[in-house]
């Protein structure tokens, strides 16, 4: 990405809201940093993030293409399936509409 | 094992490969192609290209802080004359220049 | 961990995270313990911790060479743990002024500094700083003179880098802590000078 044409930096600063601050942890735990089971190494997460393609940049803001990456990354290593994912996502998304 | 052998040494001028394969690559595409300096040996890392598809990455191997002068890796640079980049490069993007 | 004042629908993503986190924890792969406490170590890490390294080394000539042969060494010398991070610290000069990116993704000294800003992490950021510096440096009110080299460190590998920003005039025989306040987080990435006493 570098030297690349771009406009001028926003310097914008979010107040990160909680479930991007557990998507963070949940990146520096899976991936062992405070010693815990290393279940995963940034080098995959950024493979996953690149495979995300340009357009995730307009798309998606940083957090939404970490758990994104972090997800594919547990479905790559078979920590996950998809149909537990789709099984989970199913649950929760009734929890919170009820 | 015996240590990878560090090829070049700090005040070496080498090149980056102009290359692109595909796979994850940790070699900025806006360095491909350029000539610096070794600046300093960093270390022996294990591979990001490998660790990346789920391997070892080993054995780990050398990992160099390569400085280039701006105005030789941008056509239209107009900062300082002295301004540099320093980019940390795997031995084997890395060939004498 | 919900504010049941502000219910809102989630997101696809939200879901994803709340989803992904229950599966792990339900494999016992992580506590929700775990990841709270995680949440609450990140939060607790933020500049002021680089800016008392900082202070030390503008009060302290051989904590400073220690610092830039080794910067988590010398963190951890200060009570700042900062696991897994390799820092390296660049100084700053009268002839040389750093800045520090991470074109590839947003490699950052979180461990020591704590998230990065959202600039940092931006696109327009990674793609100009490395190739038009003093341009982005003046977008920040930076102006550095064309007498003085800027060096820009692209964090490819696994290093992070900091910046040592140079001792401002006028603070001669101040304490660390004084000195710390001087010190900004945008000192550390280099797109900005220590705040003037």
């Amino acid at each position: 990405m570098g030297g690349l044409p771009a406009g001028s930096v926003e310097r914008t600063e979010h107040d990160y809201a909680d479930w991007e601050r557990r998507v963070d942890a949940l990146m520096v735990l899976l991936s062992g940093v405070f010693g815990g089971r290393k279940l995963m190494t940034v080098d995959e997460l950024r493979k996953n993030i690149e495979a995300l393609g340009p357009e995730a940049y307009d798309a998606m803001s940083y957090y939404e293409r970490w758990v994104t990456a972090i997800t594919q990354t547990m479905l790559q290593r078979g920590v996950i399936t998809t149909e537990e994912l789709a099984r989970k996502m199913r649950e929760v998304g009734e929890r919170g509409a009820g | 094992m015996a240590l990878a052998e560090a090829l070049f040494q700090p005040g070496e001028r080498v090149r980056v490969m102009k290359i692109d394969p595909l796979g994850h690559v940790r070699t900025p595409y806006y360095i491909r192609g350029a000539s610096g300096v070794i600046e300093r040996l960093c270390g022996r890392f294990a591979n990001p290209e490998e660790l990346a598809q789920m391997r070892d990455g080993l054995p780990p191997r050398p990992l160099y802080r390569v400085r280039f002068l701006q105005r030789e890796v941008w056509p239209d640079y107009r900062g300082g004359r002295d301004d540099t980049v320093d980019v940390e490069i795997f031995q084997h993007w890395l060939e004498s220049a | 961990m919900s504010d049941l004042g502000k219910y809102a629908p989630l997101t696809y993503f939200q879901l994803m995270e709340v989803s992904l986190r229950e599966l792990l924890v339900e494999k016992g792969v992580l506590s929700e313990r775990q990841i709270a406490d995680t949440v609450d170590d990140m939060r607790a890490r933020g500049p002021e911790r680089g800016a008392r390294v900082v202070a030390r080394a503008w009060s302290d000539a051989a904590y400073k060479r220690r610092l830039l042969a080794d910067g988590s060494a010398a963190c951890e010398e200060l009570g700042l743990d900062v696991p897994a991070l390799r820092l390296v610290v660049v100084e700053n000069t009268p002839a040389v002024h750093n800045v520090i990116v991470c074109t590839l993704c947003s490699c950052y000294p979180r461990m020591l500094l704590g998230l990065p800003p959202d600039w940092y992490k931006s696109r327009n950021y990674r793609s100009r700083v490395v190739r038009e510096p003093r341009v982005v440096l003046a977008e920040f009110g930076t102006v550095i003179p064309a007498a003085v080299a800027i060096r820009v460190h692209d964090s490819t590998a696994d290093m992070r880098y900091m910046v040592l920003p140079m001792r401002p005039a006028g603070t001669e025989g101040w304490e660390e802590e004084r000195l710390a306040a001087l010190v900004t987080r945008d000192s550390m990435i280099g797109v900005a000078l220590p705040t003037a006493p």
